[in-house]
């Protein structure tokens, strides 16, 4: 059994809109194995990453409760300074958009030689040279030298997010949060960023929480996966288990809206009506009901909860037990599970 | 005779230097594309940034000079018209990749919506409202939208704003640059659903440009592959997917990711083969310069980038 690296408790990250707050993260508890990847997949609005940033405690105004435990040390409660060491060091934290992640007035080298400055205070200029050299030459990049002494302009959109990569691994972090890391990227640039998570997962033995809206990523990189919806987990499960036998309305929607080989002659599945925006979004019952107008109000519950339906699989609301799509006939609804 | 056909296609930007701001050198772009379509089918574009699918595009619809070559629409020659010919250009119109930077945010949807009508029909302010009102209807949005502003909805709402206006001079083509690459997966289907919707409805033709595979399999007909601004591959849906023969073609297809996490092993195996073949035989399908060879057919609809020598 593998480490437990990261555990977050009931975290609610809450935002003020005109003196009130509205949770954009509500009630979400997850945990972090060493040498695994937990993806968090969701649409945008969904809160994946204001929970990424609220590990990263990135927010400057959120307000945040529950606890965030990092090798059993609630660190919620740690000052600015811990934080400061804590961030960059042993968590640390892959940015969606190379381009503004760098800053654009400083060469490569420099700016990997800042993060190693600030926490590995112990290099000569020479030796932390060296290393800054060696994490572009693990991360990929040809000729690394020549690179260490160039702009961020200088270089295309993979080689920057090479870069950044190479900035969040400079101290061998434990835990990794990569957020959106190839949306930015073009597939076949993509495939290589994701292949270079791979090997340093299993290099590093870290433990990587994968933020993503592609569900195609997803399936290749993740070792466990967490649904989010309107700021709530609605699906936990082992990533065999959520694509094989999804079980959240929310979860079988989602998938079946991916155009893939078998969609060519179909239509695509449509998710009806919007993503609720933070302030109007109804926080009681379900909060999915309302995309599902079809299914009849009864079977949800009225505080949804987690339930481990088999184990480690778990799904929120006692809904997907009689959900199907409205194109679908009602006896064959259910797939998998008994 | 098809519906369009794009001969030898160039588009050239100068690159100006020097104390006098010379022109001392050409972005090649688009460097010798041709292509045809047929009446009511989807035409893929595809390739990375930088390919030159969306200048190719543009200089369709006539936003970017062609340097060279000929366009040829329904029998007219459309390369380079003049504000004269504008009847022909009627019947092209684009949709853009960023619903929320193509509409002006200080326009109503009326004023949004209408903007095409005012240039070419000339109609009572009743005729154009009811004309507006028949596309909200039909691109699925309520009459009510009439009065809103661009930043009272959602991107996929905004995007079918955005496909009311392309369609108000009721076009037989359309170029859709990206139309979805912008929008999250449900939001996705919805518009790949009513696109397919409408050119059924008014018999459209569209040209599809993408990078996005899984979507460009989803939406089209034929596909054409490009890389720095030539053609490396041209086919059919299947002569693509099933039988890529170019080198760059195979690593696009190796790279989409694959959605079943049982074919892990295999998709990465199968990646890594094309990775290997990639480096060996890169000399074999490009030439000194780095680009790609003409394109020779390999079946009557698969035509490949290959050598002179075979």
């Amino acid at each position: 059994m593998n480490e437990k690296l990261l555990e977050i408790k009931n975290l609610k990250t809450s935002f003020r809109i005109e003196d009130q707050y509205y949770a954009a993260v509500d009630d979400v508890s997850l945990t972090v194995n060493e040498n695994e990847v937990l993806a968090i997949v969701g649409e945008s609005g969904c809160g994946k990453s204001a929970l990424a940033f609220s590990l990263m405690r990135l927010h400057n105004r959120a307000k945040i409760e529950g606890d965030i435990l990092f090798k059993g040390d609630d660190v919620t409660n740690y000052s600015a300074g811990q934080v400061n060491k804590l961030r960059g060091n042993e968590m640390s934290m892959i940015f969606q958009d190379p381009l503004t992640a760098l800053n654009p007035l400083m060469k490569i080298g420099d700016q990997i030689g800042e993060v190693l400055l600030l926490h590995k205070g112990k290099f000569s200029n020479l030796n932390r040279k060296q290393k800054a050299i060696s994490l572009l030459d693990k991360v990929g990049i040809a000729r690394p030298e020549h690179v260490y002494e160039q702009f961020p302009h200088e270089l295309s959109g993979g080689m920057r997010q090479r870069v950044v990569i190479a900035i969040a691994i400079a101290n061998d972090p434990e835990v990794l949060i990569a957020d959106e890391p190839t949306t930015a990227l073009d597939a076949t640039i993509q495939s290589q960023i994701l292949d270079l998570l791979n090997e340093l997962k299993e290099n590093m033995n870290a433990g990587i929480i994968l933020i993503t809206h592609d569900l195609g990523v997803v399936a290749e990189m993740a070792d466990r996966v967490a649904v989010m919806y309107a700021g709530q987990i609605v699906e936990v499960a082992d990533v065999h288990a959520l694509f094989g036998m999804p079980q959240h309305p929310y979860t079988r929607s989602l998938l079946s809206s991916v155009p893939n080989a078998e969609s060519v002659d179909s239509k695509l599945h449509v998710i009806q009506g919007i993503v609720p925006s933070l302030k109007n979004l109804t926080r009681e019952g379900c909060r999915f009901r309302s995309r599902i107008p079809w299914i009849d109000e009864s079977v949800h519950e009225k505080s949804p909860e987690l339930h481990e339906i088999s184990p480690n699989h778990f799904v929120r609301c006692t809904c997907y037990k009689n959900f199907y799509f409205p194109d679908e006939k009602k006896e064959d609804k259910r797939h998998g599970i008994s | 005779m098809a519906f369009l056909e794009v001969e030898d296609l160039k588009v050239h930007f100068p690159v100006k230097g020097g104390i006098f701001g010379r022109t001392v050198d050409h972005i090649r772009a688009v460097d010798g594309v041709s292509f045809s379509l047929e009446k009511g089918k989807t035409y893929g574009l595809v390739g990375e940034s930088g390919s030159g699918k969306t200048t190719t595009g543009r200089a369709i619809i006539g936003l970017n000079r062609a340097t060279a070559g000929k366009i040829t629409y329904n029998g007219h020659d459309i390369t380079n018209l003049k504000k004269a010919d504008l009847d022909v250009r009627k019947e092209i119109q684009m949709i853009f990749q960023d619903p929320y930077s193509s509409l002006n945010p200080k326009k109503r949807v009326l004023d949004i919506i209408a903007e095409p009508l005012r240039n070419y029909e000339k109609l009572s302010k009743q005729e154009e409202k009811k004309r507006v009102l028949e596309l909200l209807e039909l691109v699925g949005l309520s009459s009510e939208s009439i009065t809103k502003y661009p930043h009272q909805f959602s991107g996929g709402q905004r995007q079918r704003i955005g496909v009311a206006r392309a369609i108000a001079l009721k076009p037989k083509l359309i170029i859709a640059d990206e139309p979805v690459s912008a929008l999250d997966v449900s939001v996705q289907a919805q518009v790949l659903n009513f696109m397919e919707d409408i050119q059924e409805a008014l018999g459209l033709t569209y040209i599809f440009i993408g990078h996005d595979l899984g979507v460009i399999r989803h939406m089209c007909d034929d596909i054409g592959i490009m890389y720095k601004g030539r053609y490396v591959e041209e086919g059919t849906v299947d002569d693509i997917f099933d039988n890529p023969q170019h080198i760059y073609t195979k690593r696009l297809v190796a790279a989409i990711p694959d959605i079943n996490p049982e074919n892990r092993r295999e998709q990465i195996y199968y990646r890594q083969e094309v990775q290997k073949e990639y480096e060996q035989s890169y000399d074999d399908y490009f030439g000194d310069d780095g680009l790609a060879y003409g394109l020779k057919p390999i079946s009557e609809t698969h035509l490949v980038a290959l050598p002179e020598k075979g």
